[in-house]
């Protein structure tokens, strides 16, 4: 991946465990238009009401197990996207959400990032894995997979497609 | 080292060995969406270029989750998927045929062996029918509708063996919430379930697609079942295809075996608001409920609603209960008219709604008011879901419902049943 494009670093926004899509966005806004920028202005709205004036472009999700469960609503990594957050780190997350946010090119990475508060300073280096907070402690996530890292570097499955006139690795297994 | 049902469904379709990790290019056999996810697939569609779907046969649109529409924006929205269904020659499934996850196994998309996606969380469904079935977002979908593959991280397996027989009055759901409660909400996050043993075989079809349907709410890809006699005369009547029934290997790779007996299960709820929070009905009886829904892609089979109209049939809900039904689809609600089910059931004083997923998701069709609690067949009880997040979701079998309406408390339906 394109090394600049890869490093990140805003500040954070924490969540706790099993934050799933209903949190992020509720169904009765998601089924009402395809207007996500209208649709960001619900974000996080039912357990952190406060989120969307806190928020800044470039800020950083934080949060515990099962990032993302529940349904497969790819409103939920959009609105995050035009809410502006940059990438989030989560200890676990679930996998449609994690599939959709690669699709969309929202970064995920897979990390306890644990003792941040909100507003925090983090840096995030999507090709290496290395976290970093503001106060200097270290982590150390599993860099993703090349097929999904490709993805992510064209923007998302859309250009990913128009770029290759296709998924890229018909042949076989990506790299 | 042998294989299990995920590993060998992933490699018949990809031409690749497909062990637990590798990542593969599928070729699909079904594609599936519905109108909460479908009309930015479609948006999507367009940006990636696609002019024609790649195997319009392949493909099914449902608008189910908003049916008919509540709203001006709903209408444009589902207009938008007439429109494109039109355009693509893809069959489109307009409001009142049903849930998607009812229809899709129903109308024989689905033969065991296939490889399915469809842009709903609940598609691991299909795993009841021994298929390979997982949910995906809107750019799956239309990378789906495009191209006619995907790609998939084939997942590692959990096996899941429910030994003995279920006693009288306890049921597949009471079943799969317990097991959601043994594993968690995300227990099986990434992996595969199979479920096995004499407990699931004793199962109708009907009553798998329940246990399967809860798959997601362990965290899991897809819950998969073999197919046995049951599950062939089942698809035997409604699809032409032949099926290619896959079996795990006796010495296949699990991640993680977990074996139950299930024989003294009693009935269980979710309780607020978490689907792996778990206790038996006995632990909160009495806890008043405003409304009760019967319905969803979990329960609102024939069955489920024979199960209510058991307890409800000749008697008259609670007043100041609510009692909400909906049918799985437009068939369901035919058979259940012809054997007098919907007749006990109304009379009983339940609302009829729309075979679709009615009040499940919260944009219509029964949203609670602050402070209510309400008790569901359906699988998720998050804070919000019904469309207010200042309600309580309880989650049972058709019959915990249905035995709560009557009383207007949480009941066990073993109290009611079968005087």
């Amino acid at each position: 991946m394109n090394k600049e494009r890869a490093k990140l670093h805003g500040r954070v926004h924490v969540f706790g465990d099993d934050i799933n899509t209903d949190y992020i966005i509720a169904g009765k806004y998601k089924f009402k238009t395809n207007d996500m920028r209208e649709l960001a202005r619900h974000a996080f709205e039912d357990i952190d009401p406060e989120f969307i004036a806190r928020v800044q472009p470039g800020d950083i999700v934080v949060a515990g197990n099962n990032f993302g469960c529940g349904s497969s609503r790819e409103q939920a990594p959009l609105v995050l996207l035009h809410a502006g957050i940059s990438a989030v780190v989560a200890t676990s997350f679930a996998r449609i959400f994690f599939r959709n946010a690669i699709n969309t090119g929202l970064p995920v990475l897979q990390c306890p990032v644990e003792g941040l508060q909100n507003g925090d300073q983090l840096s995030v280096d999507l090709a290496t894995g290395e976290i970093m907070a503001g106060d200097g402690r270290k982590w150390q996530a599993n860099p993703l997979p090349p097929v999904m890292l490709q993805i992510l570097q064209n923007g998302g499955l859309v250009p990913h497609i128009k770029k290759h006139g296709g998924f890229g690795f018909e042949g076989g297994a990506a790299d | 080292m042998g294989r299990t049902i995920a590993e060998k469904i992933l490699a018949n379709h990809s031409g690749q060995p497909a062990r637990a990790g590798d990542i593969v290019l599928a070729d699909l056999d079904f594609i599936m969406g519905q109108d909460g996810t479908s009309p930015l697939a479609i948006d999507v569609f367009r940006q990636m270029g696609g002019v024609k779907v790649a195997e319009p046969s392949k493909a099914a649109l449902v608008i189910d989750h908003n049916a008919p529409s509540p709203s001006e924006g709903v209408s444009a929205l589902h207009d938008m998927m007439r429109g494109f269904s039109r355009e693509m020659g893809v069959q489109i499934y307009d409001v009142g045929e049903g849930v998607c996850h009812q229809l899709v196994p129903e109308q024989g998309y689905v033969v065991p062996g296939d490889l399915v996606i469809g842009a709903d969380s609940h598609t691991c469904t299909y795993g009841a029918l021994n298929a390979f079935a997982t949910g995906v977002g809107s750019t799956d979908l239309a990378a789906a509708l495009y191209s006619g593959k995907m790609w998939f991280r084939v997942p590692p397996t959990m096996r899941v063996l429910c030994h003995g027989a279920l006693a009288k009055g306890v049921t597949a759901k009471d079943l799969v919430l317990f097991l959601v409660g043994q594993i968690g909400a995300d227990g099986a996050t990434y992996m595969a379930l199979e479920f096995a043993g004499e407990a699931i075989s004793q199962l109708s079809v009907d009553a798998r697609l329940t246990i399967a349907n809860m798959a997601v709410e362990m965290g899991a890809k897809a819950g998969l079942m073999e197919a046995d006699e049951k599950t062939l005369a089942w698809v035997a009547g409604r699809s032409a295809r032949q099926p290619q029934p896959v079996q795990a290997d006796a010495d296949a790779e699990y991640e993680k075996v977990l074996e139950f007996d299930v024989s003294d299960l009693p009935p269980y709820v979710a309780v607020p608001h978490r689907v792996d929070t778990v206790v038996p009905v006995s632990a909160v009886e009495g806890k008043r409920i405003q409304q009760a829904v019967i319905g969803t892609c979990t329960n609102g089979r024939l069955e489920d609603l024979q199960q209510a109209a058991r307890i409800l049939a000749g008697k008259r809900i609670a007043e100041g209960v609510r009692l909400i039904v909906a049918p799985a689809s437009r068939q369901i609600l035919l058979d259940a008219i012809a054997d007098g089910t919907i007749g006990q059931l109304v009379a009983a004083g339940a609302a009829l709604v729309t075979p679709g997923c009615g009040p499940c998701v919260g944009t219509h069709n029964g949203i609670p008011a602050d402070g209510e609690t309400v008790i569901s067949t359906a699988n998720r009880n998050f804070k919000g879901r019904m469309g207010n997040n200042k309600a309580k979701i309880y989650l049972g079998s058709a019959a915990t419902v249905a035995a709560s309406a009557l009383s207007g408390m949480i009941t066990d339906p073993r109290r009611v049943a079968d005087e």
